[in-house]
Formats: structure tokens, C-alpha cells, sequence
């Protein structure tokens, strides 16, 4: 096992209240796999992603829990030695917001000298030759190096972030919605991309997060649904398609646009309603108040556990 | 179908020092009244600039624009914008964030066609109708307002201007696959109202739309019916755009 979350709570501490992001969380991601992190905007995927490199930038506070990475317990380590030894090159970082967080100052060659300098001492040269081959195997020109990123589109300026994070060739990629702002024939592109560093074993294991279900159906060997800072729902990809037992489950694949699967234009499927506020404490199901499904049984907490090899917090269950 | 909007051979050239960009070539087409017409095309291919052509927020370098029959120069900008509204891609710098909710619809409702001596009721009105309550949301700043709140609030302001042509230019690439659907609902409950729906994801425009247009580097390549140009695309670029939408059941990456 590469990684294992156990119990990891994390919270955001403003002054108006404390915001449970993630709450309660376990997984973990073995070698050579691919897990993917589905939910919707504000359910804490962005900051489960980051608390994983165990890095709490305030008003963000740990909580609970640990993350054993390799069998090492990354709380026993403080931030300056976290970002020598462990992040960049064992678990890196594909930034959700990528299109902007290349330095429009600096050419891509500079900030990829950049990456090189704070964990190794290697000549620039070779520095060149590695950044080269990287972008090589995204298939970007050697031209990139010179540019700046203003100069690029927005797929180009996604491969380029993603060969700057694997640079230093890490054992865990965590890819935070690598495509959200690209078209479909670009995102086709980058995730291809993806894919193939994979296979070329450029990286080991890879943690995908994205709203569009669609897309992890087509990468990740396992999915983990998110709902309101919690893990709903957890197993193996085909299963979860083939008969999703959480109800947030069957709404997000319900919620798939596909050509060819015309639906009558009045009945496209939707999910009414918010998630929680998470600023109160909620003891019951979070999403009761969605449901299609819900009735008083549900006015209870949920825990999770194992169903039909899977893990899954709704104790309906097969009844709906 | 009564035509309500027609384009003959509009053309936008963007010149940028000795660099000439035909970001919009010859693009000629109709729209039906209370049609939903959808262009698609990917980043780049020039469908906001036809877009912006349309709003009268850029000035074309050949060709002309008819609504209504009328040249689009023609019309005084406010009567224009009375009638042809549009949403953006972006809900989270659509709005003002100095004004409350209620004022920008009370603006909203100021510059239609359609004034009312009680804005109060139509403005509840609208804004439940998009699926958000009233008091909520009325005092609030748009800041406040999460994105998918923001894209209603849009789509509110729409109804309540009721124009004759809504151009939506990405109205649901910002937005959760789940809240999406709630999006296109409320686009579809607009009925009567025609609309151009601006997106690069062809399965979207497959959803909702009665004739697609595919655009490709300025040019529109191809027209029809959704189903004719899902299964039967003439155009090589139609072919890879349905080749690249994600598909549950086919192998994809």
C-alpha cells in the first residue's frame, strides 16, 4: 500500500465558525493504481487533495487522523522537511487553477530550473535535458522551454504544468480537475496524455479529482464518491457504473450528458437543492434533504460500511 | 419557420500589426423563431467572436446581420439589447458586485420592453422560478453567491427582460456536472424565446438543441439536425468532435 488516509478530519477556522471540509475520511491507493475522487463543487475533493501531502495552509488546521505514506507517518515530519523530501518528488501536484499558476514572468525553462534546484544539484544543462525529455513524452516542442506561458493555449499550458509536477519523477500524482477548463478535444488530449505517463510508469500511482464522473470512468481503476466533506460511496470503477448503491452515486451518473443516449429534453436528470452548510453540525444523513429516496430511517447517522465489496454510507441500501 | 435572426457572409479580421486574423470567415446562417440553434466548435475556433458580432460588441469587417429583417446597425443599441440578451460563460464576473440581487433585477426589468408597476412581485417571480427563494437571496451581494446560484440569478434576469434571442455562450463549462442539468431545465422552460447555445461540448448541444452549426478555424463547416449529425457527419472535423465527447460505453482515452 503506497497510501493510507485514516480518520483525516481538516477544517477551515474562520471567525464566523469552523467549516468541516474533510471529516472522518479513509482510503488509501496501492501501487500502480488510479483512484478517482468524484463530487461536486464545495465537498472538500480540492481540500482532501491537499491535506494528503499533509500541508494546512491557514485558515486550513489538521484536525484528526493521519496519512501514512509508504508506511511513514507525514506528521512526524514539519513543513520544510515535508516539501524537501517528500513533496515533488514522492507525491506531487497537479493544481486545480493550472492555467494560472505558471509565472507569467518567467519562461517554463526557468521555472523547471526552478523545481530542479530545490531538491537536487545537477547542472543546468542536464536540467535542460530533462525538462526536454519530460515535455518530449507530453509531446510538446522543445520550442516550450523558451516561451512564456501567455504564449501557450490552454491545453499546451496544461501539459506543461503537468510535466513540470512530474519533473522529479514522483511515486503519487495528485491531479486536482486537470482538464475543468479545457474543451473536450483538449481535455481528450491531456488525459491521454495522463494516461500514457502512467503506463510509461513516469509516476507509480495517480489520484484523479474531477466533477465529470465520465472522465474517471475512463481512468480510474477505483472511484470514491465525495458528498458534503465525507466518502459516501467507494469501489472498484465497473461496479459503481454497473449499479451505483449510494443515491448522490446514481445522481452524478444520471447527470452524464452522452450523444446518442437522448433523453426527452424534459426529463434531463437533475439534483434539486444544495449541499449542507457545513458550518452546522449535521448528525444525520448530509443528504437527506436531496434524496429522492429519504424518509425518517434515514434521521440517523450513517455509517460506512462494506456492502457487496464496497464501501457505502446509506444503510437503505438495496431497497431503493 | 419565420426567420428572426440571419447572417450573410459576416466576417471579423482582427489586425494585429502585420498579423491578420480571420477569426470569423463568410459565416452565413438563419435562425427560426423559438429555435435553439447551437454552435460548437473547440477553443479557438471563433464561436464567441460570431457571438460578440451578434451582441453588436464587435463591428463585423464584411457581411451584415439581420433581426427581424431589419439590419442589425440599424437599431438604436438599447431597443437592440431589449431584444437580443445573452449569458456568459463566466457567473462569477457577470454581475456587479456593488448592487444587491434585487436591484440588478429591478435594472433588468427597467431596461425590457416590459415595465411593471409592481417589479417586486415579477422579480419574486423570477427568481423562484429559477429555484432559488426569494428572500434568500434579495439582499445579498452577487459575491455571495455561489457559482451555480449566479448562473439562476443570469437566467433569472433573462426572464425577466424576455428577449426574442438569448445567446448563451458556455452557459454550464463553469459548472458541476449535477447542477448542470438543472441549468439546461431552466434554459429549456424559456420557450418562445429562441436561443443560440455557444459550447464545445457536442454532447450538450446534442441535449437541447434542434440544429447544431460546427464551426472550425472562422469557418462553419457544417449544418443539420443533432441526430443527422451524430450519425451521418460529412465534415472530417464533425467526425473528431464526436470522436472526442467522453462516452460511458466506448473505449475513449
Amino acid at each position: 500500500m503506497m497510501l493510507e488516509v485514516k480518520d483525516l478530519s481538516a477544517s477551515y477556522v474562520l471567525p464566523e465558525g469552523e467549516i468541516r471540509a474533510v471529516d472522518d475520511v479513509s482510503f488509501s491507493v496501492d501501487e500502480g493504481e488510479i483512484l478517482g475522487i468524484a463530487g461536486e463543487s464545495g465537498c472538500g475533493k480540492s481540500t482532501l487533495a491537499f491535506s494528503i501531502s499533509f500541508l494546512f495552509p491557514p485558515p486550513l488546521r489538521h484536525v484528526g487522523g493521519s496519512v501514512l505514506f509508504n508506511g511513514k507517518d507525514l506528521k512526524n515530519f514539519n513543513d520544510r522537511e515535508l516539501r524537501k523530501e517528500i513533496l515533488g518528488t514522492k507525491i506531487s501536484y497537479v493544481p486545480q487553477s493550472s492555467m494560472n499558476s505558471l509565472n507569467p514572468t518567467r519562461r517554463v525553462k526557468d521555472i523547471a530550473f526552478d523545481i530542479f534546484r530545490a531538491h537536487m544539484d545537477i547542472s543546468e544543462k542536464e536540467m535542460y535535458e530533462r525538462a526536454k525529455e519530460r515535455l518530449d513524452l507530453l509531446s510538446l516542442p522543445e520550442s516550450v522551454l523558451n516561451m512564456y506561458s501567455v504564449e501557450l493555449s490552454g491545453g499546451m499550458k496544461q501539459r506543461v504544468v503537468i510535466a513540470l509536477s512530474t519533473l522529479l519523477g514522483p511515486e503519487l500524482l495528485i491531479a486536482d480537475e486537470p482538464t475543468s477548463a479545457l474543451d473536450v478535444s483538449s481535455q481528450r488530449i491531456v488525459l491521454k496524455e495522463l494516461k500514457k505517463l502512467f503506463k510509461d510508469g513516469v509516476f507509480k500511482s495517480m489520484i484523479i479529482i474531477s466533477h465529470e464522473l465520465i472522465i474517471l470512468k475512463h481512468l480510474a481503476h477505483r472511484i470514491a464518491i465525495m458528498y458534503a466533506g465525507e466518502l459516501v460511496e467507494v469501489g472498484e470503477t465497473e461496479r459503481i457504473f454497473k449499479e451505483p448503491l449510494h443515491p448522490y452515486t446514481k445522481a452524478l451518473i444520471g447527470s452524464v450528458l452522452e450523444p446518442g443516449k437522448r433523453v426527452e429534453r424534459e426529463k434531463i436528470p437533475s439534483l434539486p437543492g444544495a449541499p449542507p452548510d457545513l458550518r452546522e453540525k449535521i448528525t444525520w444523513c448530509r443528504f437527506y434533504d436531496r434524496c429522492p429516496f429519504a424518509d425518517e430511517k434515514c434521521k440517523r447517522k450513517q455509517e460506512l460500511v462494506e456492502r457487496d465489496g464496497r464501501l457505502v454510507r446509506c444503510e437503505r441500501g438495496k431497497d431503493i | 419557420m419565420e426567420k428572426i435572426f440571419e447572417c450573410v457572409d459576416l466576417c471579423k479580421t482582427f489586425q494585429k500589426g502585420r498579423k491578420r486574423i480571420e477569426a470569423v470567415k463568410n459565416a452565413s446562417f438563419s435562425i427560426g423563431k423559438g429555435e435553439i440553434i447551437s454552435l460548437v466548435g473547440e477553443s479557438g475556433s471563433g464561436k464567441s467572436t460570431l457571438a460578440n458580432l451578434m451582441l453588436r460588441f464587435l463591428k463585423p469587417t464584411g457581411g451584415e446581420a439581420f433581426l427581424d429583417g431589419k439590419k442589425i446597425e440599424d437599431y438604436r443599441k438599447k431597443e437592440y439589447w431589449k431584444k437580443v440578451q445573452a449569458i456568459f460563460q463566466d457567473p462569477f464576473s457577470s454581475f456587479n458586485d456593488f448592487f444587491s440581487v434585487k436591484k440588478i433585477l429591478e435594472r433588468a426589468i427597467k431596461i425590457s420592453s416590459y415595465p411593471s408597476p409592481d417589479p417586486e412581485e415579477r422579480i419574486r417571480e423570477a427568481v423562484e422560478a429559477v429555484n432559488i427563494r426569494y428572500e434568500e437571496i434579495c439582499d445579498k451581494k452577487p459575491f455571495e453567491l455561489s457559482g451555480g446560484q449566479k448562473q439562476r440569478l443570469m437566467i433569472a434576469r433573462i426572464y425577466l427582460i424576455k428577449p426574442e434571442l438569448l445567446i448563451a455562450d458556455e452557459p454550464t463549462s463553469m459548472i458541476d456536472a449535477v447542477l448542470r442539468a438543472g441549468i439546461l431545465e431552466l434554459l429549456l422552460k424559456l420557450r418562445g424565446t429562441t436561443i443560440m447555445l455557444i459550447t464545445h461540448d457536442l454532447a450538450l448541444a446534442y441535449y437541447i438543441s434542434d440544429r447544431m452549426l460546427i464551426m472550425q478555424n472562422g469557418r462553419i463547416v457544417e449544418e443539420g439536425e443533432p441526430q443527422k449529425i451524430l450519425e451521418a457527419p460529412e465534415h472530417p472535423y464533425t467526425k473528431k468532435l464526436i470522436e472526442d465527447v467522453p462516452k460511458l460505453s466506448e473505449e475513449w482515452l
